[in-house]
């Protein structure tokens, strides 16, 4: 029912995914996600036209609360988990020449 | 005159040596208590808030090498925490029905200060600022934190066997798995390494655990424990709950860590959170209705259930069936009779207990991965190698950064779940698969909200089989999909579901039963669970 899955649709869903595959890795996942979405693909029994899809199963919408500051100045704390810092700042690879 | 301290030695060496006990012997009897148990004896003075991580610890240190329950242990924190809880306690500060009661946390609930690595190498180095809102209500009400839990990997799995750390074993035989994701919690508890536990439920991860385990596993009502701090999955599936020794320790848990928190938007503002008021409630007249169609998986229907074959039963057998009767989608014998007995017990106890159609049951599961993969890759996308946790060495450009870094720091399973939710809401997908999946997901709603028309709770399996053995499970991943029948359409609906133990399988494999309740009535499954317990325990014979 589906399209079946290439080695292409790999490339590019671990673009999306910001993942690198070695080839057998690729090898891999074409065939779990194949087995998958043939799984999946059972969805296609019920008729859901006209149902409405369901994100929150509670009906809530919007729920804001006052912008007020309630935690202090943790930046020593949370930069001493970081990979890589300097001056009090995450510090990453060069991004732009 | 004898100081407050040294009265209270007394007081304590009294209540142990009227026993007849004595050091090893004390041990392991205060390991014997429940959580609300250990706490009145610590508040009546009779044990000290140390004598309980004395004796938990003994245990870790016994049994911890083999069963590998917790990622981290933190026994230094825990006595510094235990003196000070000791001394409110004394005080008569701090009251509450879980003071001074060691607790262990399954390691995707943040706490400040202590590693949560979600048993992920991406993690492998995390320490949070901030904690759980449910670990602070937690110990504000005087819970002394051992350590963290082993999982799988983000929560993803059902075995405790994708966590980067190693497995978790079962207590009960330690050839099977502890269940998932929170195995290392359910272990932990069912080992004496702790009195109680945390745990997070997307898909089952608290139930099906606790019922490999022998112990009791709540997932409560979405929206009734607050998720911040909680490491996200499948946001709109995940809850934290408690998993225990008994029924009643399970309610003093909940009732502690629910109540609405502006932090989480989707936390919900209920008034009924004295979930403990619930123990001991008559069920005389409680509706109990059990899913023929949950039934019709046994592959040799035990008793009269399960030989009115639904048409979407015999559809279910299509996928995945191996026909062994030990794994897939099959429900094994001894299981279905351990459970179908379980309702007898109810009906005893004056609930009315009926079968019926719930219809539905064999799409929750592609409902669900769909739903959980497509939520865990946007989720997961905050996971790059530059704020915290680990950073793949060697690299001159951002992008390859985080290529290398994710692709080096998440296991097979949860990069398995990554591509599949990338490519169900891409572009040109997203209507066939995630909205597709979002409609039925509402259907199995209305499934629901019409059989709570008719029946207080449901009752049914949590797991189609007892624990597997180690290994057995991953090499098939839609295999391991399908244990999760009885678990994942609970979430889907946001529904509250207890997992009680009720009984063993002839390996001596314990089994759990399931009650499944509408929006906001975990007292109804917590005073029918509570009855059950009770009537268990009246029948065992006299040790």
């Amino acid at each position: 029912m589906s399209d079946p899955i290439t080695l292409e649709t790999i490339d590019y869903v671990a673009i999306l995914a910001k993942l690198e595959l070695t080839p057998e890795e690729k090898l891999q996942a074409k065939k779990d996600m194949s087995d998958m979405l043939a799984y999946i693909d059972k969805l296609n029994e019920l008729d859901t036209a006209g149902v409405e899809p369901m994100s929150h199963v509670f009906q809530v919408t919007n729920v804001f609360r006052e912008d007020v500051v309630t935690n202090g100045d943790d930046s020593a704390a949370i930069l001493s988990s970081a990979p890589a810092c300097k001056q009090g700042m995450f510090q990453v690879p060069r991004t732009v020449e | 005159m004898l100081s407050q301290s040294m009265q209270q030695k007394r007081i304590q060496e009294k209540g142990l040596q009227e026993r007849g006990l004595q050091g090893e012997d004390s041990r392991d009897y205060i390991l014997q208590y429940s959580a609300v148990e250990l706490s009145d004896r610590i508040k009546a003075g009779q044990l000290k808030v140390t004598d309980a991580l004395d004796a938990v610890f003994a245990a870790i240190e016994e049994k911890e090498p083999l069963l590998h329950c917790y990622v981290t242990l933190e026994k230094e924190k825990a006595y510094r925490q235990a003196a000070e809880i000791q001394k409110k306690i004394d005080q008569g500060l701090l009251t509450s029905p879980l003071a001074g009661v060691p607790f262990a946390l399954k390691d995707n609930l943040c706490t400040e200060g202590t590693l949560t690595t979600c048993s992920s190498r991406i993690l492998e180095n995390f320490v949070p600022t901030y904690s759980a809102e449910a670990v602070k209500r937690l110990q504000e009400a005087g819970a002394v934190i051992i350590g963290k839990t082993n999982m799988d990997e983000f929560a993803m799995g059902s075995t405790t066997e994708t966590s980067y750390f190693g497995v978790t074993r079962n207590p009960h035989d330690t050839d099977r798995v502890p269940g998932g994701s929170s195995g290392g919690s359910a272990a932990a508890v069912a080992a004496g390494e702790c009195f109680a536990a945390l745990g997070s439920d997307t898909g089952g991860s608290i139930r099906q655990p606790a019922s490999f385990c022998g112990v009791v596993g709540m997932k409560p009502t979405y929206g009734t424990v607050s998720r911040y701090g909680l490491v996200a999955y499948g946001s709109s599936l995940d809850q934290i709950g408690p998993l225990a020794r008994n029924v009643r320790d399970c309610a003093a848990i909940l009732e502690v860590i629910a109540g609405h928190d502006p932090k989480d938007s989707t936390s919900m503002k209920r008034g009924d959170t004295d979930f403990t008021k619930a123990i001991g409630e008559d069920i005389r007249g409680m509706r109990i209705g059990i899913p023929r169609d949950y039934f019709a998986l046994s592959q040799s229907a035990s008793g009269q259930i399960g030989e009115g074959k639904t048409e979407g039963a015999d559809r279910q057998t299509g996928d995945g069936q191996d026909g062994s009767g030990q794994s897939g989608s099959g429900l094994d014998p001894e299981v279905a009779a351990a459970v179908l007995k379980a309702a007898k017990v109810l009906e005893e106890r004056g609930a009315v207990v009926e079968e019926f159609d719930l219809s539905l049951v064999e799409y929750a599961i592609p409902t669900y991965y769909t739903i959980a993969a497509a939520e865990a890759s946007s989720n997961l996308e905050r996971f790059d190698g530059i704020k915290y946790g680990y950073r793949a060495p060697g690299n001159e450009e951002l992008h390859q950064m985080y290529k290398k870094t994710r692709s080096q720091g998440f296991g097979t399973e949860v990069k398995r779940r990554i591509m599949l939710g990338s490519f169900v809401l891409s572009s040109g997908y997203y209507d066939a698969y995630y909205l597709k999946a979002l409609r039925v997901k509402a259907l199995i709603k209305k499934a629901f909200d019409q059989a709570f028309a008719r029946y207080d709770c449901i009752l049914g399996p949590v797991a189609p089989t007892t624990a597997p053995r180690l290994g057995e499970s991953l090499s098939d991943p839609i295999k391991m999909y399908l244990g999760d029948i009885y678990t994942i359409s609970v979430n889907l609906a946001g529904l509250p579901a207890i997992s009680v133990p009720c009984g063993r399988d002839q390996k001596g494999l314990p089994i759990g039963f399931q009650l499944i309740g509408d929006r906001c009535s975990e007292k109804k499954l917590l005073a029918a669970a509570y009855q059950y317990e009770q009537a268990a325990r009246e029948k065992l014979p006299p040790a």
